[in-house]
């Protein structure tokens, strides 16, 4: 029989030893990212490459063959390093399964800030294959001199170089000789043409998928030290509560504790055992004595409330001629919730303070961003702190990480010598993240007689949806003694993606205002296009009712863009020959994400029932037009999953709070899809492998909601213009 | 603390620990397996399943003397050998069925529950039966795809 005391064990310390630099071997399958890499003729390099030129700060060359790759960038699920991969096999010659991907760290890759918008993200693939190209011509050049040939009679194979005509090969490593590699990344530089790639375009299965599915060690959760030690912390009930005291003696009576880390409001314990831990955050949650500062209520509804708390206006449009005053115009106004990204993992953190150095692991965006962060807010030298950041779950924005990764830092800066791993409780992951803010959006029209858009005016209201920059963003920051201000700038174009209409209108005129609201935000899966396409679709289905146009005829009559206008012929062909049943609605809306990057139409069959008003989402069906399309089957597993988890948006989500106080704090108060609601999902790709490939991760949440209330007002009647629909029709029946 | 006898896996553990600790931390932490995973601690999300007795079960609130002279296998007991996936990984493998892959866990084990359980699975016994599992990526879509297959595969 197998004895194991009560101290960890582990077999595993290779991904100890390696975690201290995880490396991971990624997919290929997945949307490539890699269309600006093909663009060869590409005169400037990314600046990235123009700081970092050093092609041994991008690629090493191993004993055994393999080549591994550092990006400072972190893979989300965008399948950036399935991507790097990918370039770098290609551009080498290499097997794919030759290729590891470094992801941000600060010992080891370079400094590429956070990692979000995919254009920053093709900019890391660019430079990955620039570093690969120089690469290769240096190995080239170093094999010729060996060999005593010119480099034109050489060929690369799978980590070895030989002549072509055959001969002994020469590996690599053996060129290289234990030295790093020396050359820079300058131009020129030869790519290797489109025409000859035998990775890129092709769908590969992943890489890690092996691995997750027989549960090996993967994310941030799985990273065990030695001697580590387990804390948790105690949150406030509320964003101004304050700590006025807790019974220490009281709780090392009851869980054996190491040390509790008070700083202000902000309360941690520390146990050598997790389950004792839970146990000392559970006692202190019961017997801390918070302040709570007392509001005047208010009786303003929340759209409403918002709209108070206004503190600046941009214009973003101006039509060239005035909305006219004194028409009849149409008139509609829509409203989205605070949204939670509701990770399926709650954040969690491990850092180690040892001879005045700080090591933090984490699942942030972004290891050097957060590491200067840290440093200002623990005041201590960057240079004394390393930042490393591995997987976390699905997240698709700015979640609790940075917050956990502070925190942790604090803690373990106040238990100096072995490594303490904080793991958020669901309630805090829930209670204490960055939401996607609410939005406000107040649409007006005029239509010709010919039921043409003449006029077109849209206002919304946004909080802010970056909230990263100084320390004050994270929680730890304003609970401490010395707090940090939290200084939010509600303005940005985030608030504003997508609110004017890429359909053709000539006189359109838009005002983003911004508040700044009660919760904290910052950004989550595409930011205020999601809200602001949710009224725009809305609208266009409403106009079209006055138009007595029907919904497909009416959007392209106001687009000229072939691709707008093949995106949304695909769907129609597509669901055209739907039967007509009782009680059931078919739905569309289109965009172009941003107005400039790709196309998607969605269509969404709704079926409400006529007594219980209970609304089911039968099916989705996209059309998607991303330019080049690198994996399939990457592209479709994206789309399918941003509608399922809009459709989630749109039906269930929004964050209850009241004042300072957010109420949504378990799957219960804040539910989001399960099973019985997923709907079935169909995905077609018009592939233009001669256009720029685009990211796909966005599109899906921008026009599935609008889609859905279109089709509950085909199914019966009702329009719904503030989400998440939930039960309002039956509600308003009753 | 007392002395608990674990059978996980196929293989026995002796531990020295509090009886009331939730076998899920006992897994991750004492016996540092990595497949259930910690998503709620409160049976609503399902990603701490694992099979208890051939059937799905949380483990995140179950205290570990629950489970003495009782069978514990995890998401890593499942494959019979190092290249053999137990057939429900290898129709997730084949639909591609994840994109972070941390609900993966709960999926697996409770699709080999509901497989080890009914003999006829259609669609709505299906998501009945995963009703308990959360995945924030929508990846539902492509389990519902993955369990019809290892469900008819294991038909024939
Ligand atoms: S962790 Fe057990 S159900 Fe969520
Ligand atoms: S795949 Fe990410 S939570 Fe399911």
């Amino acid at each position: 029989m197998l004895q194991i005391n009560n101290t960890m064990k582990t077999s595993r310390r290779n991904f100890i030893k390696s975690a201290g630099s995880l490396t991971v071997l990624f997919s290929l399958d997945h949307t490539g990212l890699l269309a600006s890499v093909t663009a060869g003729q590409d005169p400037e390099l990314p600046g990235i490459l123009r700081r970092t030129p050093a092609v041994s700060a991008w690629l090493e060359v191993l004993a055994d063959g393999s080549v591994r790759v550092f990006t400072g960038k972190v893979e989300q699920g965008q399948g950036l390093c399935g991507a790097i991969a990918q370039v770098t096999a290609e551009e080498l010659d290499l097997k794919v399964s030759q290729v590891e991907v470094v992801i941000a760290d600060t010992r080891r890759t370079p400094n590429e800030g956070f990692t979000g918008a995919s254009s920053s993200t093709e900019n890391s693939v660019l430079s990955v294959r620039y570093a690969a190209a120089a690469a290769r011509r240096e190995l080239m050049d170093l094999a010729a001199v060996a060999l005593g040939v010119p480099s034109e009679t050489l060929k690369m194979l799978d980590g070895k170089i030989l002549q072509k005509s055959g001969g002994h090969p020469l590996s690599f490593f053996e060129l290289l000789d234990g030295r790093k590699l020396k050359s820079e990344v300058r131009l020129p530089l030869h790519l290797k043409p489109k025409e000859q790639y035998r990775i890129s375009g092709k769908a590969v299965p992943r890489e890690d998928f092996k691995r997750m599915i027989i549960g090996g060690e993967m994310y941030i959760q799985d990273l065990r030290f030695p001697g580590m030690v387990h804390a948790r912390t105690v949150s406030p009930p509320a964003y101004d509560a304050r700590l006025l005291s807790f019974d220490e003696t009281g709780l090392r009576k009851a869980v054996p504790v190491l040390k509790t880390i008070r700083d202000g409001s902000f309360l941690a314990v520390i146990c050598e055992d997790e389950f004792q831990a839970v146990k000392a955050q559970r006692h202190l949650a019961q017997q801390v004595k918070w302040s709570v500062l007392q509001h005047k209520s208010t009786s303003l509804p929340v759209p409403e409330l918002l709209k108070s708390l206004t503190v600046a206006s941009s214009k973003v449009k101006t039509a060239p001629v005035p909305f006219p005053e004194g028409i009849p115009a149409i008139r509609s106004s829509y409203y989205k919730p605070y949204v939670m990204h509701g990770a399926i993992a709650p954040s969690c953190a491990v850092a180690r303070y040892a001879d005045g150095l700080l090591e933090i692991w984490t699942h942030s965006q972004g290891a050097y961003p957060l590491r200067d962060t840290i440093s200002d807010l623990l005041k201590i030298p960057a240079a004394q702190i390393q930042v490393t950041c591995l997987r976390g779950s699905g997240c698709y924005g700015h979640n609790g990480a940075d917050d956990a990764a502070a925190e942790a830092a604090l803690i373990a800066m106040a238990f100096p010598g072995r490594h303490v791993r904080l793991q958020w409780s669901r309630e805090q992951e829930h209670a204490w993240e960055p939401y996607g803010t609410a939005m406000y959006m107040e649409l007006e029209a005029i239509l010709e007689k010919n039921g043409r858009i003449s006029h077109f005016r849209n206002s919304i209201w946004s909080d802010t949806h970056y909230i990263r920059g100084n320390p004050g963003y994270l929680n730890v920051a304003v609970l401490r003694d010395a707090p940090f201000e939290r200084k939010k700038n509600p303005s940005g174009s985030g608030g504003y993606r997508n609110a004017d209409l890429y359909y053709t209108v000539q006189n359109q005129t838009v005002t983003a205002n911004f508040f700044n609201g009660p919760l904290r935000t910052s950004n989550l899966r595409s930011l205020g296009s999601y809200a602001n396409l949710f009224a725009v679709e809305s609208f266009m289905d409403e106009l079209s009712d006055h138009a007595k146009i029907e919904p497909f005829d009416f959007r392209i009559m106001h687009l000229e863009d072939q691709r707008a206008i093949e995106v949304l012929d695909k769907l129609k062909h597509k669901v055209a020959g739907l039967p007509k049943q009782k009680n059931t609605g078919m739905g569309i809306a289109f965009c172009r994400y941003k107005n400039s990057a790709a196309y998607i139409a969605v269509a969404a069959q709704v079926k409400v029932h006529p007594s219980t008003f209970k609304i089911t989402l039968i099916k989705l069906w996209a059309v998607i037009d991303a330019g080049e399309i690198i994996s399939p089957d990457s592209v479709v597993n994206q789309i399918e999953g941003g509608m399922i988890q809009a459709a989630s948006w749109t039906l269930f989500e929004k964050v209850g709070f009241e004042q300072q106080t957010v109420q949504s704090r378990t799957w219960t108060s804040y539910p989001i899809i399960r099973f019985n609601d997923v709907p079935e999902v169909e995905v077609e790709i018009i592939s233009r492998p001669n256009e720029k490939l685009q990211g796909v991760g966005e599109i899906a949440m921008c026009v599935t909601p609008g889609a859905i209330v279109n089709a509950i007002a085909i199914a019966c009647g009702q329009r719904i213009r503030n989400l998440p629909v939930g039960d309002q029709l039956s509600i308003k029946n009753r | 603390m007392s002395v608990i006898v674990l059978t996980v896996n196929g293989r026995k553990h002796r531990l020295n620990i509090d009886p009331a600790t939730p076998l899920l931390y006992v897994l991750r932490n004492q016996l540092a397996l990595n497949g259930p995973k910690f998503g709620c601690g409160m049976q609503q999300c399902g990603a701490c399943m694992v099979l208890i007795d051939g059937k799905a079960q949380y483990s995140c609130t179950m205290p570990v003397s629950l489970v003495e002279k009782k069978s514990v296998i995890t998401l890593e007991g499942l494959a019979s050998a190092e290249d053999v996936l137990h057939p429900v990984q290898q129709s997730f493998l084949d639909e591609q069925a994840a994109q972070c892959g941390y609900c993966l866990n709960g999926m697996v084990i409770s699709a080999v529950s509901l497989l080890n359980t009914s003999t006829h699975l259609d669609d709505l016994t299906i998501r009945k039966g995963m009703q308990h599992v959360l995945c924030r990526c929508g990846s539902q879509a492509r389990v519902l795809r993955a369990i019809k297959r290892a469900a008819s595969a294991s038909d024939k």
